[in-house]
């Protein structure tokens, strides 16, 4: 924790949200309602990180995400880079560090990494120098920080103080960093109870002591939840023997409006997108009154700002982001 | 004709039931006498053991030296220079060498620079598959008459069963031992950890033990469904090392060994994505741990080896999934064995025994032993000497450890291998 956390207990690196204090994800998420305000209006800026460099750093394609941390850097006036790195040519240790300090000395003030392998952004954490801010943006199956963020953010937008609700976590929760990253911060929060709904090819062996709740069978995990989040289900698990077949999976894990009656009468319907419809959502469901993954996707650029803001600008509440505003 | 006389120390010979204090006495490479000198001795040179433990030089039965192949990482002079510091004699090197040793030829070129420069003995094990593909028989008995002891698999466990069969079946004609990596090369596949809570926590792929006992299970069966001899390596689960006794127990001619990081790490030492402690197989749990040692002591697990993979910088600096397994272990090994001592699981002899003895009966090997008549691989031990792991002080041009600073107690200060003098400790 100390790696991503200063002496003062202020965020250097967001690298994941285990261990992330409580009240430091509080200031997150405030933060990040703090510029939501921004968003809605017709100047879209604040000049926050006039001046810094923020560079977008992907060893894996993934353009959603890349945007939504271009289009917060933007609206805090930061210059961005974009970097994409096919992952077989910088792998090796050698030449990932080697490219780091290569793109360090053109003095940027943070990197976002993405990374096929879990831990790549702790292991270039370790070898920035001072000064200079890691931002997660998935690594591996071991963390999705700002995702988890935003759907914590969206989840009190939506249905208010995590506290008194249950989540639900359905999908390939064994290889997602987003799931891992989720049950962090939702426990962190003081999420009522979290569950975990998959077939037992899709589920980890072990927690490790975490509080959740694991169930097999989907419709037993879904009764009474306030939350849905449905994971995307990545094509090749077929192929690697976890699961039969697209179709076998939707009927025993898919979430239609049916199975949607057995949770809560007023719960959210989540999704990191882009959803797979048909496999994980009936379309019915995924665009129907419950979802909220558009709002998700509008969240995901305010909670990227406040991190960016925290972790490069030093700003870490919403009085002085709202001073800025006023100021701008 | 070279006579060595090594006075005032402590003889510990496990093969020959032996810890006295005696003098030994050598002449033309060969053990001549304990205690009084034979008549007309007169020694050449004469070493002051005082203090220390004479001992059988240690046989290693696992150890890359990376030559041929991968010279950046190590060779055949650094690693056998490394081996001769750390009191290894006799050492085996794996035949995953590049190229592949499953041929007299490759064979003969790692002779042949052995005899230019190497300090200790060093023996290739042959292929027990050409090009350890697991699907043509290697020339076995050609690699056994060009001076490979054994042949194993090179941790490359062969994925047909079949095959498997016949290369025990046509190993045991020419009754030539065969060391097999129990691993099942499915489970195994891309999981860099062990499955568990640590793995889940870093998002990492796991192996589970299944990997390990799955295999197990099917090279018992094979073996007592063949009446063939096996040594399996590297055990790393509790499981695993019980199915091993459970076979010898019903007499089967099984031995094994666990390499000795395996004594002392656990999947926690993976924790914050430590690449230096990512071996293959994975450090498991607490209890596995602690079964292994159990066995270990018991005599179970027969021979400890060093596993040693000696691997430059860059082998270990990227992520822990891209990042190369192993650990450079030969400065370490005699030290971490003789730990075990100071902890109350083996005897000073037994922990002798498990890395000379042991290891060479294991593998046929006329080795591992002071007895008269042997040849004179003799390591001499300071057992009080502390010291402390410095991976910039270690011989080995691999640095990769996860035991830096650590404090340990005894180190050789002087090793001789067919009664030469390959190593002194500089203080010494």
């Amino acid at each position: 924790m100390s790696l991503q956390l200063d002496s003062q207990g202020r965020l250097r690196h967001l690298l994941t949200t285990e261990g992330l204090p409580r009240e430091l994800l509080t200031r997150i998420l405030d933060t990040a309602e703090s510029f939501s305000g921004v968003i809605g209006k017709s100047v879209k800026k604040v000049p926050l990180l006039r001046g810094r460099t923020i560079m977008n750093l992907f060893f894996e394609p993934s353009t959603r995400t890349r945007t939504t941390f271009e289009l917060a850097a933007q609206r805090l006036s930061a210059d961005v880079l974009n970097i994409d790195v096919a992952t077989s040519s910088a792998s090796k240790g050698e030449s990932l560090l080697d490219m780091l300090h290569n793109l360090e000395a053109m003095q940027c003030d943070a990197f976002v990494v993405r990374h096929a392998d879990s831990g790549a952004a702790e292991l270039i954490a370790r070898h920035v120098r001072p000064g200079v801010a890691i931002i997660n943006a998935g690594d591996g199956r071991h963390a999705h920080p700002t995702q988890a963020l935003l759907d914590a953010f969206t989840i009190r937008s939506e249905k208010g103080p995590l506290e008194p609700l249950t989540i639900a976590i359905v999908g390939d929760i064994l290889h997602s960093r987003v799931a891992r990253s989720e049950v962090h911060a939702f426990l962190g929060l003081g999420a009522g109870e979290v569950r975990l709904i998959a077939p037992r090819t899709l589920l980890p062996r072990c927690f490790d002591g975490l509080p959740v709740k694991v169930f097999e069978d989907m419709d037993a995990g879904l009764e009474g939840a306030d939350v849905v989040i449905m994971l995307r289900l990545q094509r090749e698990r077929m192929s690697g023997a976890l699961l039969p077949s697209e179709s076998e999976f939707f009927k025993r894990y898919g979430l239609t409006e049916k199975r949607l009656e057995r949770t809560s009468p007023q719960a959210i319907v989540m999704h990191p997108g882009p959803v797979n419809r048909g496999v994980e959502l009936d379309p019915r469901v995924a665009d129907g009154p419950r979802s909220v993954i558009l709002r998700q996707v509008t969240n995901g650029i305010a909670v990227r700002m406040a991190v960016m803001s925290m972790v490069i600008g030093g700003h870490s509440d919403e009085a002085a982001i709202r001073n800025e505003e006023v100021s701008s | 004709m070279s006579r060595l006389r090594i006075t005032g120390g402590t003889i510990v010979d496990p093969a020959a039931n032996l810890e006295q204090p005696s003098d030994l006495y050598v002449a033309d490479g060969i053990v001549l006498a304990h205690g009084d000198a034979p008549d007309g001795f007169s020694a050449d040179q004469v070493i002051d053991a005082t203090g220390k433990l004479v001992a059988p030089g240690l046989v290693d039965i696992a150890a890359r030296l990376r030559e041929p192949g991968s010279t950046s990482k190590g060779g055949i002079i650094s690693e056998s220079q490394a081996a001769a510091a750390g009191g290894i004699t006799t050492l085996l090197q794996p035949p995953d060498t590049q190229p592949i040793t499953d041929t007299p030829s490759v064979v003969e070129l790692i002779h042949s620079r052995c005899n230019e420069a190497a300090a200790t003995r060093i023996l290739p094990v042959g292929a027990l598959t050409k090009g350890l593909k697991g699907e043509q028989l290697s020339e076995m008995a050609a690699l056994r008459d060009a001076g490979c002891p054994a042949l194993a698999d090179g941790g490359r466990p062969l994925h047909n069963t079949l095959v498997l069969q016949r290369a025990l079946d046509y190993a045991a004609t020419f009754a030539i031992p065969v060391m097999l990596t129990p691993e099942d090369p499915y489970l195994a596949a891309g999981g860099a950890t062990h499955e568990g809570a640590i793995a889940n926590r870093l998002g990492l792929a796991g192996q589970s033990t299944a990997t390990e006992t799955a295999a197990l299970g099917r090279l018992i069966a094979i073996a007592e469904e063949r009446g063939v001899a096996i040594h399996v390596g590297r055990l790393s689960s509790a499981r695993g090392a019980e199915m091993v006794a459970a076979a010898q127990q019903r007499g089967l001619p099984i031995t094994a060994d666990t390499a000795i990081h395996q004594l002392y790490l656990t999947e926690h030492d993976c924790a914050g994505y430590n690449s230096l402690a990512h071996t293959c197989p994975p450090a498991r749990t607490t209890g596995d741990r602690e079964v292994l040692r159990q066995l270990v002591s018991t005599g179970v697990i027969g021979c400890l080896c060093s596993d040693h993979q000696p691997h430059d910088p860059d082998a270990k600096a990227g992520t822990f999934d891209a990042c190369e397994p192993g650990i450079s272990s030969l400065d370490t090994f005699l030290a971490l064995t003789l730990r075990l001592v100071d902890e109350g699981l083996l005897t000073l002899k037994q922990a002798f025994e498990r890395i000379t003895s042991g290891p060479a009966k294991a593998l046929g090997l006329n080795v591992g032993s002071l007895q008269m008549g042997s040849p004179a691989d003799i390591c001499i031990i300071d057992p009080k000497l502390a010291w402390q792991i410095k991976p910039e002080t270690m011989h080995s041009r691999g640095k990769n450890t996860p035991f830096a600073n650590w404090e340990l107690t005894g180190a050789a200060t002087t090793t001789i291998v067919d009664g030469r003098v390959v190593y002194r400790r500089p203080s010494d």
